[in-house]
């Protein structure tokens, strides 16, 4: 399954020993990860284990204290040169969905084009209604938000990440506010986008999506990442109690 | 999604059936539905009643419309006096109303003051319609307002000069208002960004205390700081205007407090429109300009429109340093010994004008409040 991922380059992020604390909760700990170009990561956990708050610190929404974060060759620091760098080059999906809902979804999705990498605005536009063809919903593009369903919100949500033409996507549960009727379309755009090569890393408990597409399996608990493993050796021969609990109460809870 | 099958559905029955919905049905159900809450309605209707042909006597039926004028000019109220208490006296505003419109300015330039009166409408109701709110509106502000200066102040194009001092009434009301609405609302745009802005201490604290300082002042004594005290503090020949300190003092009073309203907006946005704004790699200010104020400035419309209807009615503050606007204009107009004791048509007429006014932008606030929650809910 990772014939596609380049090992030989150095990785596309590189987490080394971060720490990080909300006051006195100490939220990630001593986390070490390294994602290589073209691989994709599913990060599991229970809830409030800090996975959030992992994908988070990687295009810095959360800032981390001590340790290294390096995305694509560039260290996250307090500098905004850096900060720039990053974002243009890592797109992220939210768990509900962030669309802006006073612009059309053709807004939504030609903004940051043109106001952050200075498209002409029929340009950008253009390249919105091709990714939006990708998320299979082009004859949205002059509605509001508010006048789709949550599956359809969250594949333009998508499209609006990839119009940015990111290296590095991240996702943090895209799926888990949708009804389940709707989770399969949100997922199979998931799937086609890793077939295309993306370097993702994403927190879902779909366990199917991870065997179907994901390298490799990240488990954290309490701020730690317990285990990681591909999706076969994680999911039939986990090692900890922790990951055995969890799988237990994930298979429940289907 | 499916509105045809909707309207086909609804067509068969568009009016409601009879005393479900309609006005009888509404009043018997909210006017006569018990004994006793029909007999506060008709104790109500009955007090009105008497009320209303109180006023309508006293304000139309026993009015005085004019009194006679001698040769001379003088004034004869002997009219209104045999009336006082039974009828209004209208005369007083016949005789009176070009002062409390205009106050001072030169009784045959006053139709420049008027034509500024206009101006200033047709300005509001271009700025109203949403089909104007493009870049050129604000050229059109600052054109227009270029224009009510060279009348007021005339000195050109075969105008007389007319110094500021003597200007007064409506016209000095609406530009107390305009440019203290119009100066105020960036200002705190800005105050309420850095009153958030967590990153820059310095601005959040200066922000911060200019907020609080002013919330824990009224008014009178901003203006009386901005008149008496603050050229005590300025090197002589270095003091601006009175008027134009009147003004500072209503833009920066108002602007205190509509930062507070538009920090509600910001506040009540959802986070995850900063972080998806912030994820899409937007600068601060494209954040805001783009994504955050357009959002967070609808949600405050009905409070901040609460607080220029306030700001309006504020300016007729300036009277107590002497500032002659349409309230200090109709004072000084009943301070003529003809027509003492006449306060309260004038007052009246002063009453519906100012509520012209505010209840306009009342109106039009909830006009836009609807049409934006159509466009969002949509
Ligand atoms: N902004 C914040 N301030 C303070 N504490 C926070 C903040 N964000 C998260 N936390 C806390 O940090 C811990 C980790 O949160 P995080 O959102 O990363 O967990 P998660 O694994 O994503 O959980 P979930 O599955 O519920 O989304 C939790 O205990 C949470 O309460
Ligand atoms: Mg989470």
């Amino acid at each position: 399954m990772s014939q596609a991922v380049a090992t030989d380059r150095p990785p596309a992020i590189s987490l080394d020993k971060v720490n990080k604390w909300f006051g006195a909760l100490h939220v990630l700990r001593d986390v070490t990860l390294n994602v290589a170009h073209g691989e994709r990561v599913v990060v599991c956990g229970p809830s409030g284990s800090g996975k959030s708050t992992l994908i988070r610190c990687i295009n810095r929404l959360e800032s981390h204290q001590e340790g290294r974060i390096v995305v694509d060759g560039t260290e996250l620091t307090d500098d905004l040169r850096a900060l720039d760098t990053i974002r243009r080059e890592v797109g992220m999906v939210f768990q509900s969905f962030n669309l802006f809902p006073h612009l059309t979804i053709l807004e939504n999705c030609s903004l940051a084009p043109i106001w952050v990498r200075k498209m002409p605005k029929d340009e950008a536009e253009a390249l919105a209604m091709e990714f939006l063809t990708r998320v299979k919903i082009p004859e949205q593009a002059k509605k509001y938000p508010g006048q789709l369903s949550g599956g359809q919100q969250q594949r333009v949500a998508i499209a609006r990440a990839l119009c940015m033409r990111p290296k590095i996507m991240l996702f943090d549960e895209p799926t888990s506010a949708l009804d389940p009727e709707m989770i399969k379309e949100v997922l199979d755009v998931m799937i086609e986008l890793a077939n295309s090569g993306m370097t993702m890393v994403c927190v879902t408990h779909e366990m199917g999506f991870a065997r179907q597409v994901a390298d490799r399996v990240v488990f954290m608990d309490r701020g730690e990442i317990v285990e990681s493993g591909t999706p076969h050796e994680m999911f039939e021969t986990p090692q900890t109690d922790r990951l055995k609990l969890f799988l237990s109460q994930i298979l429940r809870g289907h | 999604m499916s509105s045809t099958t909707l309207g086909a559905s609804s067509a068969h029955r568009t009016q409601p059936p009879l005393l479900v919905a309609g006005p009888l049905a509404w009043m018997r159900a909210n006017l006569f539905n018990s004994w006793l809450s029909t007999a506060v309605t008709l104790a109500l209707i009955y007090i009105l009643a008497r009320a209303g042909i109180g006023f309508v006597d006293w304000a139309f039926i026993n009015a005085v419309w004019s009194v006679p004028i001698s040769a001379q000019g003088v004034i004869d109220p002997t009219d209104c006096r045999n009336i006082k208490g039974v009828g209004a006296c209208w005369a007083v505003i016949g005789d009176k109303w070009r002062f409390i419109l205009f106050g001072r300015y030169p009784f045959d330039e006053q139709w420049r003051a008027g034509v500024c009166i206009a101006l200033f409408i047709a300005l509001f109701v271009v700025s109203a319609m949403r089909r104007f709110w493009r870049k050129e509106l604000a050229l059109i502000w600052i054109g227009t307002l270029f224009v009510i200066g060279v009348l007021m102040w005339g000195g050109v194009l075969g105008m007389n000069f007319v110094p500021h001092d003597t200007w007064g009434g409506l016209p000095m009301t609406l530009i107390l208002a305009t440019f203290g609405l119009a100066l105020a609302f960036p200002l705190a745009v800005f105050v309420a960004l850095g009153r958030r802005a967590t990153t820059l201490p310095a601005v959040r604290y200066l922000c911060i205390v200019y907020i609080e300082l002013v919330r824990g002042v009224p008014l009178i004594s901003v203006l009386f700081m901005a008149s008496v005290m603050f050229p005590l503090f300025m090197p002589v020949g270095l003091n601006p205007d009175k008027l134009l300190r009147a003004q500072l003092g209503i833009i920066l009073f108002g602007a205190a407090y509509l930062a507070e309203v538009i920090r509600g907006g910001l506040q009540a946005l959802p986070k995850g429109q900063y972080e998806a704004a912030d994820a899409l790699g937007l600068t601060y200010w494209q954040k805001m300009r783009l994504i955050i104020l357009p959002q967070a400035l609808r949600m405050v419309i009905p409070p901040m429109v609460n607080n220029f209807i306030g700001s309006f009615k504020d300016t007729s503050l300036v009277l107590i340093i002497g500032i002659f606007d349409l309230l200090t204009a109709a004072k000084v107009a009943l301070a003529e010994p003809a027509w003492q004791g006449y306060s309260t048509e004038v007052y009246l007429v002063l009453a519906v004008i100012y509520f012209i006014f505010c209840y306009s932008m009342s109106r039009y606030s909830r006009g836009l409040e609807a049409e934006f929650g159509r466009s969002v809910r949509r």
